[in-house]
This record gives structure tokens, C-alpha cells and sequence, in this order.
């Protein structure tokens, strides 16, 4: 039984923008699941609509996370259940010091296990975390998410303004994440060249749908997701041709 | 490269013990050895501007909780210190003084919480306006009600003691008040109040409970400001509405940016700046408004941090002094 199950959820700003309209997916222990897509596909509200982020939303559909309904419930509660989101704009605390913000999340100074894998934030402790830089903010927040322990982290864009050898590192240390504490994740991403590297299974999100969903291998031999995100032949071939127009059609 | 060393905390402690070590320790006996003896060293007319410091600082603490660290910007201040100001000026006569005091700040603290409603919706220069509204509708209904207010004659409140021993009450509830906003601010329940303040979405995907937290800062900051209208009337001996003028709120204000958002020996500095500083011009009022105005545009362009973060500079000054 998965552990997460988006059902066909509607999420609607001000009674008049439809951003998701009918998306589903789901996700089972111990995976990591990739949702992909363009500026504006409605990735963000997909992973605030999941956390209870978006107030009475979404309006129709069904959240199912171990076997329990949490659509349209409040935020804390969802994360006091297991589910945690890192959110787009990493959400440190600037005025307060790493130490501060890792214990606002229950952090112990028994727990070092942390640092086995940021060990750049141990030496950081004390520092004021306005002055990390966007990866050691990313750090922290990934990090401040994980002492909770959660069932489910959900990361909307990690990657976001890190260097690509930044992006790197980190989605390295998310695959261990994975592998050496069984963390189950649903990343949000448009980096899909990492974000293919390491997950299981993915979706690809568009205008609020989705529009593909597939093994992580599928995902790789997609000539679609190549085409557009992978970067592959950007040679306007005829197959490409077809391919532009497919995506136009959706 | 330099590797920066880190001192570690060996223990959590730590961070709840206000006086970490001996050196600390000395330099506090001493602040207070020189503030027992504050009577026998001013004139009367000095000693009672350093009571009405002393009580003020309670009341600008308890909203720099609120707007400092919870950043819920509120203008409601007069008004929480008139409830406890006229809730002791009709207790007291019940209750007895210290009884009453805190029966003052559990009002005002319960008005607070129903405020801090609005809150829980409106932000920023929205909840400011609402809040300012709840003041003026205090200040209404006091001008309205002689039952409360005691009509035109004003309200008279009991003698306390001499001027010397109101001013021992108050420094006593000073060390009190300042002692657990020390704690408060390092505790779990401060750190979240910052956390709120900084982002309420990652807050709540920690699982802090917003709604409980917004509320609770309003009560604590209207408890601390109903305490300090109970000393206020202590000290005035005297009530009249217009001693809770919508303009108190604004003077408080502008004690929390002086002195330091955010910052609790900040709203120790402002409270003596707003109370201070118009002493010295009792020939020309008009120019104290003028002054403060002046003052506040200056820290706000050049010190953000208020008197607090030019006293941080000062001491990292002197602390560095034989290399810089
Ligand atoms: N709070 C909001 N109020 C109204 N409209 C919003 C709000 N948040 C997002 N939208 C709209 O919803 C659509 C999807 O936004 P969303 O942030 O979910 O996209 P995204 O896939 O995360 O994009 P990006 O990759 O740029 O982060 C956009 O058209 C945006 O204008
Ligand atoms: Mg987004």
C-alpha cells in the first residue's frame, strides 16, 4: 500500500484560478519520486496543496497518507504526522543561529547523526544563519526537516539557485538520505538531469496535469523529456518537429 | 584560511541560565547594589522620571515581545495599559496592592487574547489599524463611562508609600519582569515567536502551532503592559483618560524602534530615551515631538538595531581596543 496517494486533486486560487486540475500520484515506502516541470506548471501548489499549505484547499479530490485522509487539514498537524515539507524559499530562520532553527525542530545535541551527513553545518553551529550561503541554507533546511524524522519529506526545487556542482552534492546526499535512513521523498524539481539520476519513478507536470509518468529508466529513454529537459538533440528534426507539436496539443 | 574555532555548549542548561559566569555575575551585583541605592543618590524629582523609566520598561518589553519578536505590529498598547490601570485603580480596594497588580496584567491579558484575533488573519500595517482601533475604543468607552473612570473628577488611587518605596515596587517588579522575558526569549516558546515572524509556512511545516503561539504572545506582551499600567497608577496616584490617549501607543512604538526591535536591554534604552529626553526640554514641549521624529528617521536610516545595536558596536569597540 503506498504511503502517500494524491487523488485527482483540484486546487483553485481565489474561486478563479485553476492551477491543479485533477492530478494524482502516488508513492510507496521508502522511494524517492520525482514530480518534473516547467515555470508555472503548478509544482509548488501541488506540494503546499499536499502539506495543507493552501487554506480549504484542495477543493476537490482526496489526500490519502497512511491510510488517513489529510486534505484540507492544518499544516501542523500534517507535519506533527510525518509529513514534513522543505519549502521553495527554504524557510531558515534568518535572525536566529543554526543551533536555534535545528532545535525549533526538536534537534538534541545527542543527535550527530546530522552532521554525518551536512557535516558542514557542525562547524557552523553557532552562526547566525542569515550569513550561510544558499547551499548551507539548503542544508540546514533539509536538515532541519529530517531530525523530525518524517515518514514523507517532500523538497520543492532543492536545486534551486545552487551551482550545479552544488546541485551535485546535494542530490548525493539525498540519495543517501534515502538509502541510509529509508527517507521516503517526493522532490519537486526542474533540474531533471539529477533529479532522473536518483529517483525511482517520476512525473512530468504541465499546466497543471500530468502529462507522463514512468519508471526512472522511462523517464531517461523518453524522447519528450530528453527533448525539453534533459537537453538532448535540440536539432530541430522531424520527430522533433512532431514531438514540439505533441506538447503544444496539451 | 583561518578555521573559525566554535565554543560549544556543554549543556543545555546553558542557554536557560541568565548569568552564564563569574564576571557576569559580578558586573550584576553591581547593577544592582547601585540600583538599590538610586534613592539616596537623585533628587526627588530625578528618582520619580527613573520610577516612571523603570515601569515603563515593563510595559515596552512586554510589547517588544509582540512586535519585536513575534513581529505582529500593534498599536494597542494604550489600551492594555489603561485595563490595567483602571482594573487595579477598583481592585486594590478588595485585593490589596500586589494581589491586584497581577490581577491588573491577567485582564489586560485576556483582552489580549481576543485582540490577538484579528491577528490571526490581518498582518502588518492591517492588524496595526485594528489594533489602533481597539485603543480607541478603550479610550471611548473610558470617556464615556464616569462608573469606571470616575467622571470629571478623575479616578484617585490609594497611596502606596513614599516615593522611595514605589520606587523599590516597581524595580522589584522590574528585576521580575526582565528575569522571565530573558527566559521567555531564550526558551522554545521565543525561539518559536521568532520563527513566526521569519516564516510562517516554515514554521508550520515544523509543527508549531500558529494560531496557539500568535495568541500567546498577546497575552504575555498585554500581561506585561497591564502590570505596568497597575504601577502606572500606583505611581500617578491619580486616573484620567486622557492619560491613555492613542498617542501612548505611538510614544511606545517609538521606545521599541529607539531602542532596539527585537531586543529586551533595548527596551530598557528606549523607555529611557521617550521618558528622559523630554525632561530636559520642560521649557519647550512642542520641540519633544519634533525631536523624537527627528531621532526615529536617524535610527531607522542608520541603525536599524536602535540604541541596543550601538551599545553592541560600542562594547565589540573596547573589547577589540589594543588592535583597533
Ligand atoms: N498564492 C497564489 N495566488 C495566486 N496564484 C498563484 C499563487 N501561487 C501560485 N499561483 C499561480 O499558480 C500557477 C502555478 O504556480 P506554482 O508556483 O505552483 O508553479 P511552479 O510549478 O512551482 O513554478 P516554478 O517552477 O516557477 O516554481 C502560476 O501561474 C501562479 O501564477
Ligand atoms: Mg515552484
Amino acid at each position: 500500500m503506498p504511503i502517500l496517494e494524491v487523488k485527482n486533486i483540484e486546487t483553485v486560487y481565489y474561486d478563479r484560478l485553476y492551477v491543479l486540475k485533477g492530478v494524482s500520484l502516488e508513492i510507496n515506502q521508502g522511494e524517492i519520486r520525482v514530480v518534473l516541470g516547467p515555470n508555472g506548471a503548478g509544482k509548488t501548489t501541488l506540494a503546499k496543496s499536499i502539506s495543507g499549505l493552501i487554506k480549504d484547499q484542495p477543493r476537490k479530490g482526496d489526500i490519502i497518507f497512511e491510510g488517513r485522509s489529510i486534505a484540507r487539514k492544518e499544516a501542523e498537524k500534517i507535519s506533527s504526522m510525518g509529513l514534513v515539507l522543505v519549502p521553495e524559499d527554504r524557510g531558515v530562520f534568518p535572525e536566529l543561529t543554526v543551533e536555534e532553527n535545528l532545535k525549533l525542530s526538536g534537534w538534541t545535541k545527542k543527535d550527530t547523526w546530522v552532521f554525518d551527513l551536512f557535516p558542514n553545518l557542525y562547524q557552523k553551529l553557532q552562526e547566525i544563519s542569515n550569513h550561510l550561503s544558499g547551499g548551507e541554507q539548503q542544508m540546514l533546511a533539509i536538515a532541519r526537516a529530517i531530525i523530525k524524522k518524517p515518514k514523507l519529506l517532500i523538497l520543492d526545487e532543492p536545486s534551486l539557485g545552487l551551482s550545479p556542482k552544488l546541485t551535485n552534492e546535494l542530490f548525493k546526499t539525498l540519495k543517501r538520505l534515502n538509502e541510509e535512513l529509508k527517507t521516503t521523498m517526493l522532490i519537486v524539481e526542474q533540474n531533471a538531469r539529477v533529479s532522473v539520476e536518483i529517483c525511482h519513478y517520476g512525473y512530468v507536470m504541465e499546466n497543471g496535469k500530468m502529462v507522463f509518468e514512468g519508471k526512472a529508466d522511462d523517464l531517461k529513454d523518453n524522447e519528450l523529456i530528453k527533448e525539453l529537459y534533459l537537453g538532448g538533440s535540440v536539432k530541430k528534426t522531424e520527430k522533433g518537429w512532431k514531438l514540439y507539436k505533441t506538447r503544444r496539443r496539451w | 584560511m583561518i578555521k573559525k574555532t566554535v565554543r560549544m555548549k556543554t549543556d543545555y542548561l546553558d542557554d536557560y541560565r541568565l548569568i552564564a559566569d563569574l564576571p557576569a555575575l559580578v558586573f550584576f551585583a553591581l547593577v544592582t547594589v547601585v540600583f538599590i541605592s538610586i534613592p539616596f543618590l537623585f533628587s526627588e524629582l530625578w528618582l520619580s522620571v527613573i520610577t516612571h523609566i523603570a515601569l515603563y520598561s515593563i510595559a515596552v518589553l512586554g510589547q517588544n515581545l509582540l512586535i519585536g519578536y513575534t513581529g505582529l505590529i500593534s498599536f494597542g498598547q494604550a489600551g492594555f495599559l489603561a485595563i490595567g490601570a483602571y482594573t487595579f485603580a477598583h481592585s486594590v480596594h478588595i485585593l490589596g496592592f500586589i494581589p491586584s497588580i497581577f490581577i491588573s496584567g491577567l485582564i489586560a491579558s485576556v483582552f489580549g487574547v481576543i485582540v490577538g484575533f484579528p491577528s490571526l488573519r490581518l498582518k502588518g500595517p492591517y492588524l496595526a489599524i485594528a489594533t489602533l482601533g481597539f485603543s480607541v475604543v478603550v479610550f471611548q468607552v473610558l470617556q464615556n463611562t464616569p462608573a469606571i473612570s470616575g467622571g470629571r473628577m478623575g479616578l484617585s488611587v490609594p497611596s502606596f508609600g513614599s516615593k522611595a518605596e514605589i520606587f523599590y515596587l516597581v524595580l522589584a517588579f522590574c528585576y521580575l519582569f526582565y528575569i522571565a522575558g530573558y527566559k521567555i526569549v531564550k526558551s522554545s516558546i521565543g525561539k518559536s515567536f521568532s520563527a513566526i515572524r521569519d516564516s510562517e509556512v516554515a514554521a508550520e511545516t515544523l509543527g508549531i502551532n500558529i494560531v496557539k503561539m500568535k495568541l500567546l504572545s498577546f497575552a504575555i506582551s498585554s500581561f506585561y503592559t497591564g502590570v505596568a499600567g497597575a504601577l502606572y497608577a500606583i505611581y500617578m496616584k491619580y486616573l484620567e483618560p486622557n492619560m491613555f490617549f492613542i498617542t501612548e501607543s505611538i510614544l511606545m512604538f517609538s521606545a521599541i524602534v529607539i531602542g532596539g526591535i527585537g531586543s529586551v536591554l533595548g527596551s530598557i534604552l528606549g523607555s529611557i530615551f521617550v521618558i528622559a529626553v523630554p525632561q530636559f526640554f520642560v521649557g519647550m514641549k512642542e520641540l519633544v515631538p519634533i525631536i523624537f521624529g527627528i531621532v526615529i528617521v536617524l535610527v531607522v536610516m542608520f541603525e536599524p538595531l536602535g540604541l541596543y545595536g550601538r551599545w553592541i558596536k560600542i562594547k565589540l569597540y573596547f573589547m577589540n581596543l589594543p588592535f583597533r
